[in-house]
């Protein structure tokens, strides 16, 4: 049977993986190419490597990084942060990266969706949607909340609703959708099931949960009742809070399909 | 030992590169067909678009070539579908090195069957594992699928899978290989696949 997937995120700058608590106050928790290695020892599906800070000089720095991660590793793996074009996406791959992230730059120029599944297919074309639940003015009604795509980090509100922007992004070609929910990302209080489980319950492609893991009953919870294919966390994992193994042996002892 | 990887318009192989460099092998890739006659192993990978790669193929006469090699050949992923005889993907007359079809999954099962999201991506456990690839592979371990076609069940099988229907995971005939999932991302399961095809 398909398994569900376990994936730590290793946030970089500098060459370094770093995590901070929503997206500020970074705390250096290591190498990514040692810490690559460990986690696909202790039998982490898959990595996804995040540069959140992108300057070209740094870009660099991260190809390297990719480079070295790809002799390391032989499980698949995810680069994201600052990619904007067809370029960018190639140099990624040729340096061995299995799949990229694009967020920012799909919202501003949702064709770059479409280009990359043609130019390199669908498979290798992750959207990344930040998503917050925040007031929204509505003509009469005044205002409500709704989920609302984020860029920067999560912290520009864009005017796109995020269950739309999940079927466009679909529909433009993307073969994975990454939801992190900034609402609960860094809190440790569990993932946004209902916003996972709308997503993923409709969409025909993967949806990555990502954002609140603090206990392996999250992980339960994402996957049942919040229907994701995929969690990802990252300071859990980096600070050993939760390990791996443990994480995988608990969720097939609640029935929840895992490669062990 | 000379490994050579079959270099055509089918994406990203790049992968498949380190996975030789992790096994310490040195491959070349090449079109040439002097470079591929003379290959102890032929690796025939594949991501892309099935008529595409055909077209590009028959261009450039690989699609004789291939089926005419003696040495051991694995086709991986769009590698194996284009070894059958047929694929659903924009109708492609394939290579035929396999007597059996490619079709796509169904995007959804029936009324009341749970929903199975297509492609077929992520890791999947593999069954009734037959021939020398898969030695020293236990029965049910997990490699890596991405994709939306699979090759029915057939007497090349030597490796099934199950998603919305039993698939070929593996198929061999004579001295062709073919796995549809991605070795070069199994873990150390996909590691052994490789080192076996390589040990042959």
């Amino acid at each position: 049977m398909l398994t569900k997937r376990i994936i730590p995120c290793l946030d970089i700058k500098d060459g370094r993986t770093v995590k901070g608590t929503n997206f500020v106050n970074l705390r250096d928790a290591g190498d990514p190419v040692a810490l690559a290695a460990i986690y696909a020892e202790q039998g982490a599906d898959e990595l996804v490597f995040l540069d959140i800070t992108a300057t070209v000089d740094e870009r660099k720095t991260l190809i390297e990084l990719v480079r070295n991660v790809a002799h390391t590793i032989n499980i698949p793996f995810t680069v994201g942060g600052g990619i904007s074009s067809v370029a960018d996406v190639s140099a990624l791959l040729n340096a061995g990266a299995d799949k990229i992230s694009i967020n920012s730059s799909a919202v501003r120029n949702p064709d770059l969706v479409n280009q990359l599944a043609l130019e390199f297919g669908s498979q290798c074309i992750v959207v990344a949607i930040d998503t917050r639940w925040i007031p929204v003015e509505q003509e009469e009604k005044g205002s409500q909340f709704e989920h609302i795509v984020h860029t920067h980090g999560g912290r520009k509100p864009t005017a796109l609703r995020t269950i739309a922007w999940a079927k466009e992004v679909e529909d433009r070609g993307a073969g994975e959708i990454l939801l992190t929910s900034m609402d609960t990302d860094g809190t440790k209080a569990g993932f946004a099931l209902d916003l996972t489980a709308q997503i993923s319950g409709t969409a025909n492609i993967p949806v990555i949960a990502s954002g609140g893991a603090g206990s392996m009953d999250h992980f339960v919870d994402v996957f049942t009742t919040g229907k994701a294919d995929a969690g990802l966390a990252a300071s859990i994992f980096h600070f050993k809070e939760i390990e791996i193994p443990a994480l995988k042996g608990y969720l097939r002892e609640k029935g929840i399909e895992m490669r062990l | 030992m000379k490994t050579v990887i079959i270099k055509y318009n089918a994406g990203n192989v790049q992968s498949v590169m380190y996975a030789l460099e992790r096994l310490g092998a040195s491959y070349l890739l090449t079109d040439d067909e002097v470079e591929i006659r003379s290959a102890d192993k032929v690796i025939f990978p594949g991501v892309g678009e099935a008529s595409t790669a055909m077209a590009y193929l028959r261009e450039r006469g690989l699609d004789k070539l291939i089926p005419s090699l003696k040495q051991p050949v694995l086709g991986t992923c769009v590698g194996m579908q284009l070894m059958c005889r047929y694929s659903e993907e924009n109708n492609t007359t394939c290579m035929g090195i396999f007597d059996i079809d490619v079709r796509r999954f169904p995007a959804r099962r029936g009324d009341g069957e749970p929903r199975l999201k297509v492609p077929h991506t992520g890791w999947n456990s593999i069954h009734n594992l037959q021939g020398p690839l898969t030695g020293g592979v236990s029965e049910n371990a997990y490699v890596y699928f991405v994709h939306s076609y699979a090759a029915d069940v057939c007497p090349d099988t030597t490796a099934t899978c199950d998603y919305v229907r039993p698939f070929s995971a593996m198929l061999q005939r004579d001295n062709f290989y073919a796995a549809q999932f991605h070795a070069e991302i199994s873990g150390n399961v996909g590691q052994r696949i490789l080192e076996n095809f390589l040990k042959l």
